[in-house]
């Protein structure tokens, strides 16, 4: 284990490259789309719908394809989820939608539902923006962040007729979708084409590099606004808790998939020959696969229980294992071994459960890595100075995403009980917006 | 956003889509249920007589034909008209109307062919407050053998006979509903329109067996090792509903009649189709038997983007539209030429098309180019009759492309570009006359 650490940039061909993290699934023909809209059986109380965190009526936006009529579809989905488009690529429907598809249970092989939200929203946002903005209330609200939840919470304001200005502590709006998804499940820069999509309903401005805490006060914002919806998602990474943490080679996986997304020349990013990844969820699983596209020629997941117990649904296990990635079970990382400020491996220890109990096994090995990478969960930092209630260490909100201040709301990842998926974050967006928009038309004054 | 209303014969209706009467609109229950789904009206179940109700059978009253993939193309069924007590009928009629002012309430009668049950039955429908009658002069099976039904509607002047008894005891609409067992359907059309009725709808169903079972060799449904024919409907029977429509649409004794369309209407494109054949609205069953009432979602969605990306703002708009399109064969032009053109970026070599017209029709396809295997049509042969464009399984692959200059590779004739029609074509005997 004292070889010099391995890192090293164009590690593949510029077309390998281009081919690798081209889209995942191509999208469906006008001819595939008809014969997949014809398998829905367009159930009763379908089940689908309910998997669905924002309830799109599926077989309906599905029997739209099928009577030729995509953008009827899309129109469906955007009336639940304005950003049907991003979530048609992201959502791991293997967990929601399509796991319980009737013909899931029936033949193991759903409708592919994902695929024809897909086809239906990209029809629809060549075209221009289904709906009108309502007419102005006189009400103005403050959103801050424009991910997901903040972005799907504004759309929904300005159809109420409510001014909305967007405080977003990035350049670029988006938030995960932007900085976080994987590059092959959103490419040609879909998300900058959605988040155009969504503002151009209009009534809403948004203000980059603006962030809650540096600058911004709540206490301000609620004085200059009517109401005002936090959307700021995860902003702290979880630590491994072990000695040398800081050295080089050991890295937060959601900066490294940051910074990937945002290369405009993925062959320059450097990437370790062998790579280790720490956790379980799809941050894990797509810095691993994204690392391997990349071209590294070992990598590796460890995980701390067995697979069936990981976040990553196993559809994604399956993805990243046929792509060369190998999944440890049952181990956890007890060591960073470094050399001159560098790691260059792990000691690893077996584990197994003791009753209720994760313990170690006593049995370490040893394992080399030229990068470890850290994707043991985000943390939701509190900016707002403990003037929220928060509940499991996220801010606490009731059904229509209110929080213990009477004029804010919250939504996405940051809230309590969120599911930390692009669909939940546009669902308590617009509940938000409704429970924001019934409280301001209640205070109507005249 | 287009506007769905309509006015049919004075019944005005939020949009153009009522159930036809049907098991779907047997009682308040599912009437109720289908005006919370956002259905247009319907046409309550046929009713009967006062007195003990019909019986139905207590096996299998339906067949169907599926397609692959269990989708349901033919629909059967041996129902008689409602088996409940009329009185319980006329109570939950006028109970639902109350409730649903803006839906249209159309009642269907059925009473034997004498004038004292139909002022009887009619005084006491009247009490319901109900818009309109519709007279089910197309039950294919069980009434028929009563003498009622289609048994009546094969018959015009019975037709004629039934609808003055009717105008005469009442001042609702009165609607005739016709049964496509008949080979000319303008006859009793026209029957209806002289009795005085404000309108036809068509079509009921359609006498039909749909399989024999090769155990049993009895027809299904089988009641107890027996089988009776019943009627025929959904999305098969479409092409047929269509025709008759457009023959009566276009018939100068009955133009401008209107026509409430029914027959397999089963998404938004059913619908438009049949208001541009004339159609003032449209009747749908075994669709909804088929999918639930949700589906009028999509047929509501689907009419409304439509008639949006046309610029029609209402059904009027486009009402009609296809009927003087409708032409009969003799008028067609014959100096129209077309060759069939199968896109080579398209093909996927399956051969269907090769097989289709070198076995059963003009030879006009090559198989082989340049030792590989190629399939292409011959201009030289190809009379330009669609079969390929049919058969072939990739949509789009092969098109009917007009040829509007230069020769007829297959008759060596100069394309005239004036058109000319059957009546004026040398080889009719007819126009030969006519040029004497
Ligand atoms: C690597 C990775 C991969 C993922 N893959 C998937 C996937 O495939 N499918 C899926 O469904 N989900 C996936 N997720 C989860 C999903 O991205 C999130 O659940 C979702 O983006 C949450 O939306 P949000 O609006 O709550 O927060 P975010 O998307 O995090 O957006 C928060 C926004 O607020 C801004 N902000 C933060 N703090 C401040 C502040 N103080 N002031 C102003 N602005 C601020 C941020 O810059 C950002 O724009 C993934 C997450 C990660 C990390
Ligand atoms: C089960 C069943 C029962 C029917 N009962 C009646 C009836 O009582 N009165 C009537 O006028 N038509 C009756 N019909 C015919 C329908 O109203 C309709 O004319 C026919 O089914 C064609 O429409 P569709 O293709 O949409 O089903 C019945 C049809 C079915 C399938
Ligand atoms: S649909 Fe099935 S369950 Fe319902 S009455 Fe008919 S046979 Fe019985």
């Amino acid at each position: 284990m004292a070889q010099a650490p391995d890192i090293q940039a164009k590690r593949l061909s510029k077309a390998q490259l281009e081919a690798n993290f081209a889209n995942l699934h191509a999208p469906l023909n006008a001819h595939e789309a008809f014969v997949e809209s014809d398998r829905c059986y367009f159930c009763f109380d379908p089940p689908c719908m309910k998997a669905c965190p924002t309830s799109i009526d599926i077989p309906l936006f599905i029997r739209e394809i099928q009577t030729g009529h995509p953008k009827s579809a899309a129109k469906t989905i955007f009336d639940q989820n304005i950003l049907g488009g991003m979530c048609a690529r992201v959502c791991p429907t293997e967990t929601l939608c399509e796991e319980a598809c009737v013909r899931e249970h029936a033949e193991g092989k759903p409708v592919k539902i994902g695929l024809l939200q897909r086809y239906a929203t990209d029809a629809a946002m060549a075209d221009e923006h289904p709906y009108g903005r309502g007419k102005f209330s006189g009400k103005k609200v403050a959103v801050v962040g424009a991910g997901p939840a903040g972005l799907a919470c504004a759309h929904r304001l300005a159809m109420h007729g409510h001014d909305i200005t967007m405080f977003e502590a990035q350049k670029k709006a988006g938030g995960l979708n932007e900085f976080g998804i994987a590059a092959y499940k959103t490419v040609d820069d879909f998300a900058q084409r959605e988040v155009d999509f969504v503002l151009a309903i209009g009534g809403i401005t948004i203000e980059h590099d603006k962030a809650l805490g540096k600058g911004l006060t709540l206490e301000q914002l609620e004085k200059d606004y009517d109401a005002v919806f936090l959307g700021v998602g995860y902003a702290g990474v979880n630590e491994l808790g072990l000695k040398h943490e800081n050295s080089k080679g050991v890295e937060d996986a959601v900066y490294k998939i940051a910074a990937l997304r945002q290369s405009k020349d993925l062959s320059k990013l450097k990437v370790g020959r062998r790579v280790v990844v720490i956790g379980g969820g799809m941050t894990a699983i797509d810095i691993a696969l994204q690392s391997k596209l990349l071209g590294a020629e070992e990598v590796s997941i460890l995980y701390r229980r067995g697979r069936e117990h990981m976040r990553a649904s196993a559809y994604e296990q399956e993805l990243a294992l046929s792509h060369g990635v190998a999944i440890c079970e049952w181990v956890m990382p007890k060591k960073l071994i470094t050399k001159d400020g560098h790691a260059i491996g792990l000691k690893i220890e077996g584990t197994v459960m003791k009753g209720k109990k994760l313990v170690g096994t006593g049995k370490t090995y040893e394992l080399a890595a030229d990068v470890v990478f850290k994707a043991i969960g985000q943390t939701f930092v509190d900016m707002t100075a403990g003037a929220l209630a928060l509940e499991d260490g996220r801010i606490k909100v009731d059904e229509g995403k209110r929080t213990s201040r009477p004029k804010i709301w919250a939504g996405g990842d940051c809230v309590a009980g969120n599911k930390a998926l692009t669909v939940a974050a546009v669902d308590d967006g617009r509940r938000a917006a409704e429970s924001i928009n019934t409280f301001l038309r209640g205070s109507h004054h005249g | 956003m287009a506007d769905l209303r309509t006015d049919f014969v004075g019944i005005k209706s939020p949009n153009p889509f009522w159930l036809a009467s049907a098991p779907p609109t047997d009682k308040e229950y599912n009437v109720v249920r289908a005006f919370k789904a956002g259905w247009g009206g319907v046409v309550w179940k046929t009713l009967g007589e006062d007195g003990p109700p019909v019986v139905n059978v207590n096996g299998p009253r339906y067949g169907a034909i599926h397609g692959a993939d269990r989708r349901l193309l033919g629909f059967n069924n041996i129902e008689l008209i409602t088996d409940r007590p009329l009185e319980v009928n006329l109570q939950e009629i006028k109970k639902v109307k109350r409730e649903w002012k803006d839906r249209a309430m159309v009642v269907s009668l059925m009473v034997p062919c004498e004038e004292e049950s139909w002022k009887k039955i009619l005084r006491r429908v009247e009490e319901t407050e109900c818009d309109g009658v519709e007279l089910n002069f197309g039950c294919p099976h069980g009434m028929s053998e009563r003498g009622m039904g289609s048994a009546v509607g094969q018959v015009p002047e019975y037709i004629e006979m039934v609808v003055r008894w009717c105008k005469q005891y009442t001042r609702m609409p009165v609607i005739v509903k016709l049964t496509p067992n008949i080979t000319d359907v303008r006859k009793p059309a026209r029957a209806a329109r002289a009795g005085g009725a404000d309108a036809v709808s068509l079509i009921n169903t359609i006498n039909s067996i749909t399989h024999v079972d090769l155990d049993s060799f009895a027809p299904m449904p089988t009641i107890d090792g027996k089988g009776s024919h019943g009627g025929y409907c959904g999305p098969a029977v479409k092409p047929i509903a269509l025709s008759m429509v457009s023959e009566i649409a276009r018939d100068s004794e009955t133009l401008g009649f209107p026509i409430s369309a029914i027959g397999g209407i089963t998404t938004w494109r059913d619908a438009a189709e049949f208001i541009s054949m004339s159609a003032g609205n449209v009747q749908v069953c075994t669709a909804a038997m088929t999918y639930g009432f949700r589906i009028v979602d999509e047929m509501k969605s689907g009419l409304s983007r439509w008639m949006d990306e046309k610029g029609y703002a209402t059904i009027e708009d486009f009402r009609g539209r296809a009927v003087p399109h409708v032409t009969d064969w003799q008028y067609l032009n014959l100096n129209y030429i077309a060759k069939a053109k199968i896109n080579q970026d398209l093909c996927i070599k399956c051969g269907r098309c090769y097989a289709a017209c070198e076995d059963t029709s003009h030879q006009a396809i090559m198989m082989e180019k340049d030792g590989k295997r190629h399939f292409e049509v011959m201009d030289d042969e190809c009379v330009a009759c669609n079969l390929c464009v049919e058969v072939c399984p990739v949509q789009d692959c092969i098109t009917m492309v007009q040829q509007t200059s230069g020769v007829d590779a297959r008759t060596g004739r100069e394309i005239n570009p004036e058109p000319a029609n059957w009546t004026q074509h040398p080889n009719n005997p007819m126009s030969l006359k006519a040029a004497e």
